[in-house]
């Protein structure tokens, strides 16, 4: 068997930041299997990539851009949306309280 | 010990294009809440975000205004969090290839120059917003998506002075590009800041703390010169700063610390697989530079230069595009520049700060203003007639027009003015015999009497030419 490519430690990191919790049980098991994912990524290391630019798209595409034109919804189009929301208010989305500790997306 | 300060500040200013950057919702505010959203906006399962031309265009403006390289080639990047206000856990943002980078600007404290750097500017979308009650929180999703460009300094700024000064500059010259309204009060512009201090010559900077959405030049200010002294403090009395994220307390003007940074975040940046690379062509970029807008240092320069303004003068005018290109209209126009210069930062600017609006929202145009002020110098009005036919044109009335229909014209014209003199010489002996015994006094009380007679619509002038020659003459 070779050596964990990831830790339980590292496991229960990602968990938390994806907001979820297991049991050890399952930590233990995760661990397992991430472990042989990785494994298997591997493999990739092991072809001769000099002077390959690394890929940030799966497409060939480039300037694939759309001209600086709005499109209005319209209100019963913002009525399904608002609809899908698990609850609303007033044209609003409600949501438990939150404290505005914003990380602001930037 | 002597301390140096360290200033880093990140800006993000919003741009105002039509539509927003994935998606083709309107970017509009005051509607009502989540009525500019669609399906890409609210990251519904299998929509696909396509890029806004626009935006890119307008980030390479900003780089441009800002002497930065541009990207030739770049790609976006996904920084992943979750919060209400942020539908996808993720943004769209820029990290490994930002649109631009290394620039700078100049700006000013003291009289003394300094270049100060700009490591690199992204493209990137806004969330949504939160409003918080004791129970529910509620999002609107209107500002998700909004196109931003977020704009890094290099660690240049040594005082908060010098933070403000670039702030200034930093704003100016993104306002004369017109990609954005550059607003603190309207949020169109925010300012995060990082601040530390270290001895004097001590090669490795100090522990910084981060200051976010500032929302005032002056509390930027107070915030950074708190934060200043606080570490001063801290670090002389043995202790240690701590990284950390703080907020400015407008009501006490200290700063409170909201979160430690001790556990770097992870937002687990890779690149963003809905969207392909974009390539800039040299051409595109010449294309925009050929649209870029005279910047606000080169026209003060023209303004003192050639048209014989102060540098007070120069600065005020040019503290935004729409001000300085009314000011340049008028001069076309015909006015005199240091009398179309005094309209605008007096009676205009109070008249703007009054009605809280913006000179393009107003009736004003430059060529009525200019209309006025040649009414002025040719005498035609006086300039407390001026005063009235300034309200006809804020109104848009035409100057010349508006004055004649409100009777506001000078009596100039010295075969009407002249008998109204000798009539007023003929019943005032004695103040004639006053003059006449070096009572100089005796001048204004004619003078106010001729004014009476004609209702006040005679040409000062003229009137005291007239009426000396006439006292002379007796």
């Amino acid at each position: 068997m070779m050596a964990s490519k990831i830790t339980e430690q590292e496991v229960k990191h990602v968990a938390e930041l994806a907001k979820l919790e297991f049991p050890q049980a399952e930590l233990e098991q995760f661990t397992t299997q991430l472990g042989s994912i990785i494994d298997m990524f591997e493999e990739i290391a092991n072809e001769d990539t000099d002077g390959v630019e690394p890929m940030t798209n799966a497409t060939d595409r480039v300037n694939a851009m759309r001209e600086d034109k709005a499109v209005k919804a319209s209100p019963e189009e913002t009525a399904a949306l608002l609809k899908n929301a698990p609850d609303a208010a007033d044209g609003y989305i409600r949501v438990p309280v939150i404290i505005d500790e914003s990380e602001d997306g930037e | 010990m002597n301390f140096q300060t360290t200033i880093g500040l990140e800006v993000h200013v919003e741009l105002k294009t039509n539509s927003k950057i994935y998606s083709p919702s309107p970017v509009e505010y005051g509607d009502q809440p989540n009525a500019n959203t669609n399906v890409i906006d609210w990251g519904y399962p299998g929509v696909l975000p396509t890029l806004n031309k626009g935006v890119v265009r307008d980030g390479i403006m900003a780089g441009l205004a800002l002497h930065a390289q541009i990207a030739r080639r770049m790609h976006f990047d996904r920084k992943n969090y979750f919060y209400p206000d942020n539908p996808k856990a993720y943004q769209i943002t820029q990290s490994a290839t930002p649109i631009a980078h290394d620039g700078w600007i100049e700006i000013e404290v003291d009289g003394k120059k300094k270049k100060i750097g700009i490591a690199e500017m992204h493209i990137e979308e806004d969330a949504g917003k939160n409003t918080h009650t004791s129970k529910y929180s509620y999002v609107d999703l209107n500002r998700q998506g909004t196109p931003l460009i977020e704009i890094v300094s290099k660690p240049d700024i040594a005082s908060p002075e010098e933070a403000v000064a670039y702030l200034e500059a930093l704003r100016q010259r993104i306002q004369f590009t017109g990609i954005s309204d550059v607003k603190m009060e309207e949020g169109s512009m925010r300012v995060d800041t990082n601040i530390s201090i270290r001895p004097i010559g001590a090669d490795k900077f100090g522990t910084k703390t981060e200051m976010k959405n500032i929302n005032s030049f002056n509390y930027v200010r107070k915030a950074l010169a708190f934060e200043e002294k606080r570490h001063q403090n801290v670090l002389l009395s043995g202790g240690h700063i701590a990284q950390e994220t703080r907020r400015y307390d407008e009501p006490t003007g200290t700063t409170i610390s909201m979160r430690s940074k001790e556990g770097a975040d992870d937002y687990r940046y890779f690149p963003e697989p809905d969207l392909p690379p974009v390539e800039v062509s040299e051409d595109w970029i010449k294309e925009i530079e050929g649209e870029m807008p005279v910047m606000p240092g080169e026209r003060r320069k023209h303004y003192v230069d050639d048209l014989g303004l102060s540098d007070y003068d120069a600065m005020v005018l040019t503290q935004t595009k729409e001000m300085s290109d009314f000011f340049e209209e008028a001069i076309k126009d015909g006015g005199d520049p240091k009398r179309v210069a005094n309209y605008l930062m007096n009676d205009v600017n109070s008249y703007l700060n009054d009605q809280h609006v913006d000179l393009q929202d107003t009736k004003l145009t430059p060529a009525n203003l200019a209309g006025m002020v040649k009414l002025i110098d040719d005498g035609t009005i006086s300039s407390k007639m001026a005063k009235k036919v300034f309200k006809g044109i804020l109104n848009g009335e035409e100057p010349q027009a508006y004055a004649k229909e409100h009777g506001l014209v000078q009596l100039s014209d010295p075969a009407q003015l002249q008998p109204i003199v000798d009539d007023v010489l003929a019943n005032n002996q004695q103040s004639v015999d006053d003059y006449k015994n070096g009572k100089d006094r005796a001048v204004g009380y004619l003078m106010g009497q001729i004014m009476k007679q004609t209702h006040g619509k005679a040409n000062p002038k003229i009137v005291t030419q007239l009426l000396m020659k006439s006292l002379q003459a007796m």
